[in-house]
C-alpha cells in the first residue's frame, strides 16, 4: 500500500475542479489509456489574464487524481506568466509530498499545463523533440535530461519514478544512465567553470542562483534572504522577513540554501547567517 | 468499520484451530527437533504428524514433503535442484502467466546461458498446449507450469501435461500454491515430479511452504546446512509453523467440497451481478477452467489503484492488475498475455473470497461497486469522449 499523505488523499475522495470549461481560452492534454494515466486541463482567463477558473478530468491512480485536482487549485487566481512557472515539484509539495514512485503523476501535471498555456498562446508544443529513449513509454532523452537536471536524479529507478522512462522492457536502461552521466559531468564542467572566475564573478553567479533558485521558494512562505558578503568560500547571508524569526531558520540555511548553492555554484561553498 | 476481505489468493486469515495447535510449540515444547532427549524428540514427533497431513492432501508419501519457508523458495528450489542435477541441459519451458516466483527466475536463467521457453496463452487465459509439446527437446531440463493462476484463477491441465513432458524423460514442476485448499490436488491422478506449496493460502501463517518430490526424482539442496528434512533442506525447522501448515492441510482436505461450494455460490453470484449492474465491465480468464473462489474483472476506462482505494473506504480488500498498484509501470503480465487490451487492463479488480466470506459481505460489495466505478469514470476523459460519440 503506497503511504500517501491525509492531502492526497483528501483530493482524491474529494477532487477539486472536475470537469472541462466548454468556452476555455486554453486545453492541454497529456498521457494516454496506454500509459494507464491521462489528464486533460482546461482553464479560463479574466481581462487581466489571470486563471479565473480550471477545470480537469483525469483517468489515473489516485495520486494522478489528486495531482490534477491539486494543480488546478494551485493556478486558479494566478496570473498566467506565474502558472507558466509551476514545477511539477511545486505539486508535490502542494500535497505534502508524493511517494518516489508516484512523482510521474505531478509531472502530468506541469506538462498538461504547459500543453494548455501553449494552446492558449497559440503556440505549438515542442513535443517529442529529440530521439525517443524509451519505446514502452514513447520518452525523449531531452524529457529525461530535464527531469535529471530539475530534479537531481541520480539512478534509473529514479528517472522511472519521475518520468516513466524504463519502467516497461528495460532495454533502455543503459542509455539512461548514459543520459545521467552525460548530464553529472556537464554540471562537473560548469562548476569546474567555477574556480577559474574572479571573486567578482563568482558574487555574481552566486546573486543569480539565489535570486533564481532559493528566494521564490522563501518568498512563499513570506521569508527572504539577502547575500550580505563573500570570503574565501563562506557565503554570508541574512533571512528576512518570517524567516529571520523562525526556529528552523537554521535548518532552511544549511538543508536548503546551502544545498542549492553547492549543486549549482561550488560543492566547496559554505553558507553562514549573518545576525544583526 | 467492519474489514470485507475478498483477497485470499494474496494470504488468508490463520485458521483458529490451526492457531491453537502452533501455540505450545512456543512456550512449552521449545526444544530442538534435532536433539536427542525426549523433550527434543517429542517436537519432532509435531513434525511427523505434520508432515503426514501435507502428504495426505496432495495423496502423497511423507517422505515425498520438504518442508520450506515459503512457496517462492519452493519453487526456487525445484528449479535450481533440477538444473543442478542435469548441468548439461541449457533449455527449460515455462508459461507466460506464471507468479513471479517463477517468471522472475526464468528471467534470470535467461540472462544465465539458458534458454527459456515461454508458452502463450489465448484470450482466455488456456495454455497454448500444441506450442508447449513443441519446445520440449532432449536438451529441456524442466518444464514449470503452475496448477491455477493467481490472478484469473485460470486452471491448467496438469495431467495432461506432466504425462507429456515426462514421457519424454523431462522433470515437470507445477506451482500449486494457489490450487491447493481449492481443488482436489492428486499427484497419483496428476504425475508430476515437483509441485510447491505455500501455507498462508490455505489459512496456516506467513512464512511456511512444502515442496512434494516425488521419489526417485534426482535433487541437490537449495540451503546446504544441517541434515534437517533428511539432508534436503537445512536450517532449524519453523517448528509452530511446520505444524500450523499440517492442520491446515488437514482441514483444506476435510473441507474441500464443502468450501468450493458456498464459495463458488458467492463468487458467481458476486460476478453476476457486478457484470449486471456495471456496464462495459468483464471477466478476464475462462470461467470454464477456473477456481471456485476467484474473479477477475475489469472496469473499462477507470484505473484500478483509484477502484481500490475508494473500496478501502468501505473495508472492502481486493486487489488489481493495475499498473500503478505493483509500483512497475506495465499492468499485469497475466492480462497482457491474455491480449486484454490496455483499456481494460489498468482498471482490473481481482476478488478471491474464502470459506469465511458471508452472504451479507458480497452484498456490501455488490452494493458499493457500482457507484465508485461511475464515480471514478465520472473524471475519466476516456469516458466522457466514450459517452459523447
Amino acid at each position: 500500500m503506497w503511504e500517501y499523505t491525509d492531502k492526497v488523499k483528501d483530493h482524491f475522495i474529494n477532487p477539486r475542479n472536475v470537469g472541462f470549461i466548454d468556452d476555455f481560452d486554453g486545453m492541454g492534454e497529456v498521457g494516454s489509456l496506454a500509459c494507464g494515466d491521462a489528464l486533460k486541463l482546461t482553464f479560463k482567463l479574466d481581462n487581466e489574464n489571470i486563471i479565473s477558473d480550471a477545470k480537469f478530468q483525469t483517468f489515473g491512480c489516485a495520486s494522478a487524481i489528486a495531482s490534477s485536482s491539486a494543480l488546478t487549485e494551485m493556478i486558479k487566481g494566478m496570473p498566467l506568466d506565474e502558472a507558466a512557472k509551476v514545477t511539477n515539484d511545486d505539486i508535490a509539495k502542494y500535497l505534502g509530498g508524493l511517494p518516489k514512485e508516484k512523482m510521474h503523476c505531478s509531472v502530468m501535471g506541469r506538462d498538461a499545463l504547459e500543453h494548455a498555456i501553449a494552446n492558449y498562446r497559440g503556440e505549438e508544443v515542442k513535443e517529442k523533440e529529440g530521439e525517443i529513449v524509451c519505446e514502452c513509454f514513447g520518452i525523449t532523452n531531452l524529457e529525461i535530461e530535464r527531469a535529471v537536471k530539475e530534479s537531481g536524479l541520480t539512478t534509473v529507478e529514479d528517472v522511472t519514478d519521475y518520468v516513466k522512462a524504463g519502467g516497461g522492457c528495460g532495454n533502455c536502461h543503459d542509455r539512461i544512465r548514459e543520459i545521467i552521466q552525460e548530464v553529472s559531468s556537464q554540471s562537473i564542467t560548469e562548476r569546474q567553470k567555477m574556480e577559474n572566475l574572479t571573486n567578482i564573478q563568482k558574487i555574481k553567479l552566486i546573486e543569480e542562483t539565489l535570486d533564481r533558485e532559493v528566494k521564490p521558494a522563501l518568498n512563499k512562505d513570506g521569508g527572504d534572504i539577502e547575500l550580505v558578503d563573500f570570503n574565501n568560500g563562506t557565503v554570508f547571508v541574512k533571512l528576512h522577513g518570517t524567516c529571520s524569526n523562525c526556529a528552523s531558520s537554521h535548518l532552511t540555511l544549511k538543508n536548503y540554501v546551502e544545498t542549492k548553492i553547492k549543486d549549482l555554484v561550488s560543492p566547496e561553498l559554505v553558507v553562514e547567517e549573518v545576525t544583526q | 468499520m467492519k474489514t470485507i476481505y475478498v483477497d485470499n489468493n494474496a494470504t488468508t486469515r490463520v485458521d483458529k484451530s490451526v492457531f491453537e495447535e502452533m501455540l505450545p510449540y512456543f512456550r512449552e515444547s521449545y526444544g530442538n527437533p534435532s536433539s536427542m532427549h525426549t523433550f527434543g524428540g517429542n517436537v519432532a514427533a509435531g513434525i511427523t504428524k505434520a508432515r503426514e497431513r501435507v502428504a495426505a492432501l496432495i495423496n502423497a508419501e511423507p517422505e515425498e514433503i520438504v518442508f520450506t519457508s515459503c512457496g517462492t523458495e519452493s519453487d526456487s528450489t525445484a528449479i535450481w535442484a533440477t538444473i543442478e542435477a542435469y548441468p548439461d541441459k541449457k533449455h527449460i519451458v515455462t508459461s507466460r502467466v506464471e507468479h513471479p516466483a517463477i517468471k522472475n527466475l526464468f528471467e534470470h536463467l535467461s540472462k544465465k546461458g539458458y534458454t527459456v521457453s515461454f508458452v502463450p496463452v489465448d484470450k482466455k487465459g488456456n495454455l497454448d498446449l500444441d506450442y508447449l509439446y513443441e519446445q520440449l527437446t532432449p536438451e529441456t531440463a524442466i518444464v514449470s507450469v503452475m496448477w491455477a493462476n493467481n490472478e484469473t484463477g485460470v486452471i491448467y491441465p496438469v495431467d495432461k501435461i506432466a504425462a507429456a513432458v515426462r514421457e519424454k524423460g523431462i522433470v515437470f514442476h507445477t506451482d500449486a500454491v494457489q490450487a491447493a485448499g481449492k481443488l482436489e490436488v492428486d499427484v497419483k491422478k496428476n504425475p508430476v515430479d515437483l509441485l510447491s506449496l505455500s501455507g498462508h493460502k490455505i489459512h496456516a501463517p506467513k512464512g511456511v511452504g512444502a515442496l512434494y518430490l516425488k521419489k526417485g526424482t534426482k535433487f541437490s539442496p537449495f540451503l546446504i546446512g544441517g541434515h534437517q528434512e533428511h539432508g534436503r533442506r537445512g536450517g532449524t525447522e519453523n517448528v509452530a509453523s511446520l505444524v500450523a501448515l499440517g492442520k491446515a492441510a488437514e482441514l483444506a482436505k476435510q473441507r474441500l467440497s464443502e468450501s468450493t461450494q458456498k464459495t463458488a455460490a458467492l463468487r458467481d453470484k458476486l460476478e453476476k451481478n457486478l457484470l449486471e449492474r456495471i456496464p462495459n465491465s468483464m471477466v478476464n480468464g475462462d470461467p470454464q477452467h477456473r477456481l471456485p473462489n476467484t474473479t477477475n474483472i475489469s472496469y473499462e476506462y477507470v484505473e484500478g489503484e483509484a477502484i481500490l482505494l475508494m473500496m478501502n473506504e468501505f473495508g472492502i480488500c481486493a486487489s488489481s492488475g493495475s499498473a500503478c498498484t505493483s509500483g512497475s509501470l506495465e499492468p499485469s503480465h497475466v492480462l497482457r498475455a491474455m491480449g486484454v487490451p490496455f483499456t481494460a487492463a489498468h482498471g482490473s479488480i481481482r476478488y478471491s473470497l474464502s470459506g469465511d466470506n458471508t452472504e451479507e459481505e458480497i452484498d456490501a460489495i455488490i452494493e458499493h461497486t457500482p457507484p465508485i466505478i461511475e464515480r471514478l469514470r465520472e473524471l475519466s476523459p476516456f469516458w466522457s469522449q466514450r459517452k459523447a460519440s
